[in-house]
């Protein structure tokens, strides 16, 4: 009873501003087509049709950073490859979040060497990390339920 | 980055020509990130208007240094990272690595995993083909191609996981023969998945080869001549699309491949329209290996006996005193190979895929260099793209077939 | 061995006094790099090895005479064989004359050897760097260049190489 019923009937809805930003960015995410090596395969595998992630809001892949919400960097990103995805990131408006999927993009994976960057992490800030070699697509589905998660607990401070 | 493209013309202004220094002509970046470039290749385009005068290809931004992280692992712990070189044929890498090794070891392979190498290869060419066709298709804007093609490859996926544990980076062939035995639902499941292949192939060919519009953007695109083939050293389908039936299984069979009857797809055109019917029907060819390879299956051991390179099973470790030594040595360093130098070579979807192996008598490898066939295959893509439009460019690079796993190395 | 490939090393060995060796089934000749570009011609134009399969090399550092071994496969279309090539190159100043004008694909596998072993090819059109960004210092694949690993963090050591570690915060 009160005013949720009064309003329900003339056809509106009480929600609080953070809920209904967060729901908003939750559910349409939409990531960067951004594909580096054997993960990307299990990343396309999760876009098709067994493990569907357009469910979840991920329609389609944008291939342009400046339309962007998410950046899941899928392979192992070389020390050549490091400015160039600091420049995508850059050119992401915000909000932005970044999905390290798999162990060479987690912790440089089992190339411990000269040319691969021992884990992402160096060059930006990560928000959730999926282990696995490559992580099956519905272990990527979880890390980025697990995302959705963390985004709907954010707050006005963490906005500002 | 300014600094990147004012480096990139000084150091290619010997390549561009006199007309884009002067300004005529447009030289354009199609960056590490692209959706239609597979992978993270760049292309420094030159273009007048919308016609490619020239291209050139940089690549190295996924180069891994595999072969100098190989040196310091041994044999076998250097085997897990042989399937993310070409990363859509893991099998076929670890294939030509174990055979390396057992020629130059001087090892014996059991009948029964040979049989069980060739139908997980097949497989494996027949699932590295259906990405090929999915993403080839994707950037002709056939888009709904791409959804049939990994609904298919799931079922190949699922028989990796049933035999190994994982989807993808099995590491299952191991030197002297494979990991362990297949379960007994290999079988059945392998043979439900050739009994519905052969009608999914139809689907395709039905939306693709009478199609118009995809006849339109792929026939008389990127025409290439046998001699110049062989030239710049091209192999696999873009060879045989030319009229060369150059095919390794068939020349210098490896593995058991002289007791399985098939056919070797050749066309004559040289264009994207042969090179796309050679690979379909090369699909259509690795089933009938599969069929032939599950109805002669012999029985017998999956692993070579020569307890120096193979690990004894652990029932014996409590009896046998030169078990528990083997157990220890090989565990603890690993195998110690010979002293010498072999090079192998097999067929990849992709074409000639070789190691060059050489031991020093350690049980680490001494130098491992992997002949990779997109290497040579991605060096003639600017003699092919001369002359044509920007979206002809995007088929080119879908059909040459190319994993930049494979060619940064 | 094959009659084809007998036919080609006996005429070889006879010509530029090249050395046989056979291993495993597997020819190999040893060739002196002046005579390389001679040899790769007949090979090419009298017994039809017309296919440039592998072009790398080999580091046996710390000997430095000869550092380097410069490794060939060449392959018959027709004919179905292989024949391996050996060039010993010197660790001082290592230098050998180009393919490219019999092979064009020696084009792309000379620049990757230049990037990862330091040696120059005399008469190649565009040598620089392929795999290693342009600025690079140093040759990768030379035995004594470091693997350049990142210490393995177990408990004991983890709060140390963290914070060492460059972490980006923003």
């Amino acid at each position: 009873m009160g005013i949720e019923q009064k309003a329900g009937d003339l056809g509106a809805v009480t929600i609080r501003l953070e809920q209904a930003v967060n729901w908003a960015r939750t559910y349409a995410m939409w990531p960067m087509l951004f594909g580096l090596a054997c993960c990307a395969i299990e990343m396309m595998a999760g876009q098709a049709a067994k493990h569907d992630m357009s469910r979840f809001g991920m329609e389609l892949m944008r291939a342009t950073p400046r339309q962007s919400d998410l950046m899941i960097i899928s392979g192992r990103v070389t020390r050549k490859m490091a400015p160039v995805l600091r420049l995508l990131y850059d050119q992401m408006p915000d909000p932005k979040w970044v999905v390290s999927m798999g162990d060479c993009a987690s912790c440089g994976g089992i190339f411990n060497n000269y040319a691969i960057v021992q884990g992402v992490d160096e060059i930006m800030p990560v928000d959730v990390y999926v282990a696995g070699c490559p992580p099956r697509p519905e272990a990527l589905v979880h890390g980025i339920l697990t995302l959705h998660e963390k985004v709907r607990g954010e707050t006005l401070k963490t906005w500002a | 980055m300014l600094d990147q493209s004012e480096f990139a013309f000084n150091e290619l202004r010997h390549l561009v020509s006199e007309r884009a220094i002067k300004g005529e002509t447009m030289l354009l970046n199609m960056g590490p990130q692209h959706p239609s470039t597979h992978g993270v290749l760049r292309l420094l385009l030159e273009l007048d208007g919308e016609i490619v005068v020239n291209c050139f290809p940089d690549i190295g931004f996924l180069h891994t240094g595999i072969e100098k992280n190989m040196e310091a692992k041994s044999y076998e712990k250097a085997a897990v990272m042989t399937d993310r070189l070409d990363y859509l044929n893991n099998l076929g890498n670890n294939l030509v690595y174990c055979m390396a090794i057992e020629k130059l070891a001087d090892l014996d392979v059991p009948v029964r995993a040979q049989a069980i190498r060739v139908i997980l290869t097949e497989l494996q060419r027949i699932s590295s083909h259906l990405v090929w066709l999915g993403t080839h298709t994707l950037d002709l804007a056939a888009i709904s191609v791409f959804w049939y093609t990994f609904r298919e490859r799931e079922l190949i996926l699922d028989i990796n996981e049933m035999v190994s544990g994982q989807r993808m980076m099995t590491t299952y062939f191991r030197p002297g023969g494979l990991w362990r035995d297949v379960p007994v639902e290999f079988e059945n499941a392998v043979r439900d998945f050739i009994k519905i292949f052969p009608q999914r192939i139809k689907e395709y060919e039905a939306m693709l080869s009478e199609n118009p519009i995809f006849i339109e953007r792929t026939k008389d695109i990127g025409i290439l001549k046998a001699e110049d083939a062989i030239h710049w050293g091209v192999t696999g389908p873009s060879l045989r699309a030319t009229g060369v039936e150059h095919d390794l299984r068939k020349v210098d069979p490896y593995s058991g491949y002289e007791q399985y009857e098939f056919d070797v797809p050749t066309q004559t055109d040289g264009d994207t329209y042969a090179r796309y019917l050679v690979r379909m029907e090369e699909m259509r060819q690795s089933l009938r290996i599969v069929q032939q390879a599950l109805d002669k299956l012999p029985y017998g051991p999956v692993r070579s006996n020569n307890r120096k390179f193979v690990p004894p099973p652990r029932s014996e470790l409590g009896t046998s005193m030169e078990a528990v030594i083997h157990h220890f040595k090989l565990w603890t360093d690993g195998f110690d190979m010979p002293e010498g130098s072999v090079y192998e070579a097999t067929e990849s979807p992709r074409g000639v895929l070789g190691v060059y192996l050489e031991s020093d008598g350690g049980p680490k490898p001494f130098r491992v260099h992997w002949r990779t066939p997109s290497f040579d295959n991605l060096q003639i893509l600017p003699k092919l793209a001369k002359g044509h439009l920007v979206a002809d460019l995007v088929a080119l690079m879908g059909t040459t077939d190319f994993v930049l796993g494979d060619i940064d190395r | 061995m094959n009659k084809e490939l007998k036919k080609a090393t006996s005429a070889l060995v006879e010509r530029y006094s090249v050395e046989l060796r056979e291993f495993r089934g597997q020819t190999n000749l040893i060739v002196s790099a002046e005579n390389i570009i001679e040899v790769c011609q007949t090979l090419r134009d009298e017994f039809g090895f017309n296919f440039l399969e592998v072009e790398t090399a080999v580091d046996y550092w710390p000997q430095q005479e000869p550092r380097f071994h410069v490794i060939y496969q060449l392959y018959s279309i027709e004919k179905h064989i292989r024949i391996g090539l050996r060039v010993h190159v010197s660790g001082v100043s290592p230098s050998m004359p180009t393919l490219v004008g019999l092979f064009a694909n020696a084009n792309w596998r000379e620049r990757e050897i230049w990037d990862m072993f330091g040696i120059r090819f005399e008469g190649h059109p565009d040598l620089r760097r392929i795999l290693m960004p342009h600025d690079w210092q140093g040759h990768p694949l030379r035995k004594d260049y470091p693997l350049g690993y990142e210490e393995v963090q177990f408990t004991f050591n983890a709060e140390e190489i963290d914070r060492d570690k460059p972490y980006a915060e923003e």
